[in-house]
C-alpha cells in the first residue's frame, strides 16, 4: 500500500514540477500563446489571468478525468469543451462578483480561456488517460508553468513599457520629469512575441535536450542544380 | 447535525421514490453500455448538459446581487471622482446619496423629465432600445456611435441649494473601443472641471492613458464653447469652431498656454492620435446641439457666452 502511495506521490510531483521548466506549456509545447500576448501588458491582469487559467485547467482536467471511462469517443471533444466552458463562465461570474475592476480590464480574455490551447491540450493529452488527482495536479502544474512565463513577460512589458510594476512607479518617466523614455512597442502585443522568443531561446540554451530534431535541412544547392538528389 | 439528519431524510425519501429507483436502474444500465453505443452517447450528452446548465445558472443567479452592486458602486465612484468629491475611507453609497442628485434630461428639448424613474433608468441600455433611442444622421455622427438614447441621465452636485457641478455622460469611438465617460462642468456650462472615462479598451499605456490622473488634471479650467471664432487647429486636423460652437479639442503635443485659443486645447495623448481624435469628437458631439447644448442653455445658472 505504501508503495502505491509512493508512486502516486512521485507521479503527482512529476506532473506538478515538470511543466514549470522541462515541459513548459508555452516554451516547450508552444500552447496558449494568444492570451500570453494579449494580457501581459500589465502585471495585475497577467496575475489574475494566470490564476483563472490555472483553476480552470485543474478543475476541468479533474472533472474530465473523473468521467473519462464513460465519455463516448464520438463526442469526446464536445464533452471536454462543455465542461471547460461551464467552468470558465463560473470563473467569469466570480471575478465580476469579487474582483470587479480586474474583470473589467480582462474583459473578453476570461471568456477566451475556453479556447486556450493549454486547457484543451491537457484535457485531451493527459486527463483522458489518467486518474482525477493526477489530472488535477497536472492542471495546476501546467497552469503554473503558464503563469511563470506570463509573469516574466509582464514584468518586462510593464516596466519597460510604462515604467511601472503592478501600477507602482519603478522608472520615472520623462513626461513626468524623470529620465526614462518608455518603449511604446512593449505595450503592443508583438513585443510579447519577442520576449517569449528570447525566453524559449534562453531555456533551450540552458537545457539543450529541449531542442527539436531538425526535420529537414535546406541544402546549399544553387539554382538549376535541383531535381537530382 | 441537523443538516446530516435532513440529508439522511432526503436519502430515505429518494430511496422510497419510485422514479428515483427507475432512474438508478436506467443509470446503471446506461453506464454498463459500450461507450460508443448511440444510447449512451445521447444519455451522456443530456446528463452533461444538465449538470453544466445547473452549475452555470446557479453561479449566475447566486452572484447576481453582488455583481449588480459592484457595478453600481463602480458607477457612483466614477461620478464622485469626476466631481472631485471622492474621498478615501468614506462609504461611497452614503456619500453619493448625500451629495449627488441624478436627473433625466430630454436631449431634444433640454428639459428635465420628471415622470421617469431616475434610479432605474439606464442610458446605455436605452441607447440599444429602439423605442428609447434615435439614430444619428451620418453627417452628424462625428463620435461614431450611430444611436443615442432620447433621454440622458445627468448628475448635479448641489451645495446649499446652488448647483456646483453639472456632470454629463459622454461616449464615442476611439481606436479599439467606444469610450464611456463623464464630463463635469462648472454651473456656467462652459468651464470644464474634470473628465473621467470609466469604460474603454484603448491600448494600455498609449490610448489607455485617458484614465491617467495627470492627463485628466489638464482638463481643469478648459472652456467648451468658443467665445470668439476659433480657427481650425493643426492644419485641418481639428475643425474650426464658430462663436458659440464647441471648440474644445485635443491637439498634437503640448498646449502652449501663451497662445490665444489655448483655453480650448488639451494635450493630445502621446502615441495615440486616433484615441485623441476620438476624444475630441466625442466631446464636440455631446456638447453640440445634438447633445447637451439645449440642456446647458437652460441649466446654466451662471449666464455666459451663449445666453
Amino acid at each position: 500500500m505504501s508503495a502505491v502511495t509512493a508512486i502516486l506521490n512521485d507521479e503527482t510531483k512529476k506532473v506538478l514540477i515538470a511543466p514549470l521548466v522541462n515541459d513548459n506549456p508555452i516554451t516547450l509545447q508552444v500552447l496558449g500563446i494568444c492570451s500570453a500576448l494579449a494580457v501581459t501588458s500589465q502585471m495585475s491582469t497577467s496575475l489574475i489571468m494566470a490564476l483563472a487559467l490555472t483553476l480552470v485547467t485543474a478543475f476541468s482536467s479533474a472533472a474530465i478525468s473523473a468521467i473519462r471511462n464513460h465519455i463516448p469517443s464520438s463526442i469526446r471533444i464536445i464533452v471536454q469543451m462543455t465542461i471547460i466552458a461551464s467552468l470558465v463562465i463560473v470563473v467569469d461570474q466570480l471575478l465580476k462578483a469579487f474582483a470587479y475592476d480586474v474583470s473589467k480590464q480582462l474583459s473578453v480574455f476570461v471568456g477566451l480561456i475556453i479556447t486556450n490551447c493549454i486547457v484543451m491540450g491537457r484535457a485531451e493529452g493527459y486527463a483522458m488517460k489518467n486518474p482525477p488527482l493526477e489530472s488535477f495536479m497536472d492542471g495546476i502544474g501546467n497552469g503554473l508553468g503558464y503563469s511563470l512565463i506570463l509573469v516574466i513577460v509582464a514584468f518586462f512589458r510593464e516596466t519597460l513599457g510604462s515604467g511601472k510594476l503592478l501600477g507602482i512607479e519603478v522608472f520615472k518617466l520623462t513626461k513626468d520629469g524623470g529620465w526614462y523614455d518608455p518603449n511604446g512597442l512593449m505595450l503592443l502585443p508583438p513585443s510579447a512575441f519577442f520576449i517569449i522568443g528570447l525566453i524559449i531561446w534562453s531555456v533551450r540554451q540552458w537545457k539543450p535536450e529541449q531542442n527539436e530534431k531538425v526535420e529537414f535541412k535546406i541544402l546549399a544547392i544553387a539554382h538549376g542544380e535541383g531535381g537530382h538528389h | 447535525m441537523l443538516k446530516c439528519e435532513q440529508f439522511n431524510k432526503i436519502c430515505v425519501a429518494l430511496d422510497n421514490c419510485e422514479h428515483y429507483q427507475k432512474f438508478k436502474v436506467y443509470r446503471d444500465k446506461v453506464l454498463a453500455l459500450g461507450n460508443d453505443s448511440l444510447e449512451k452517447t445521447i444519455a451522456i450528452a443530456v446528463a452533461l448538459c444538465l449538470v453544466c446548465a445547473v452549475l452555470v445558472s446557479f453561479s449566475a443567479v447566486a452572484l447576481k446581487s453582488l455583481q449588480v452592486h459592484n457595478k453600481e458602486l463602480d458607477m457612483k465612484q466614477n461620478i464622485l471622482d469626476v466631481a472631485g468629491l471622492l474621498q478615501e475611507g468614506v462609504d461611497i453609497d452614503t456619500d453619493f446619496a448625500e451629495k449627488i442628485e441624478a436627473k433625466i434630461v430630454n436631449l431634444e428639448t433640454g428639459d428635465y423629465v420628471e415622470d421617469m424613474n431616475v434610479a432605474e433608468y439606464d442610458q446605455r441600455k436605452a441607447a440599444k432600445d429602439p423605442a428609447l433611442s434615435v439614430a444619428i444622421p451620418k453627417d452628424k455622427d462625428i463620435a461614431h456611435i450611430r444611436v443615442k438614447a432620447k433621454y440622458a441621465k445627468v448628475y448635479l452636485v448641489k451645495e446649499s441649494g446652488a448647483i456646483k457641478s453639472i456632470i454629463l455622460p459622454v461616449n464615442g469611438y476611439g481606436l479599439w473601443s467606444t469610450l464611456y465617460g463623464f464630463l463635469s462642468l462648472d454651473p456656467d456650462g462652459q468651464t470644464v472641471q474634470s473628465i473621467n472615462f470609466y469604460d474603454q479598451q484603448e491600448t494600455p499605456g498609449l490610448g489607455g492613458e485617458v484614465v491617467n490622473p495627470k492627463w485628466r488634471e489638464l482638463w481643469k479650467g478648459k472652456k467648451v464653447y468658443a467665445e470668439t471664432n476659433q480657427p481650425s487647429a493643426e492644419k485641418g486636423l481639428i475643425e474650426s469652431a464658430e462663436m458659440g460652437e464647441p471648440a474644445l479639442a485635443l491637439i498634437k503635443g503640448v498646449v502652449d498656454n501663451t497662445k490665444p485659443g489655448s483655453q480650448y486645447q488639451v494635450d493630445g495623448l502621446a502615441g495615440a492620435s486616433l484615441t485623441s481624435t476620438g476624444v475630441t469628437n466625442l466631446v464636440r458631439y455631446w456638447m453640440s446641439n445634438e447633445g447637451f447644448a439645449p440642456y446647458l442653455a437652460k441649466a446654466r445658472t451662471v449666464k455666459g457666452v451663449k445666453s
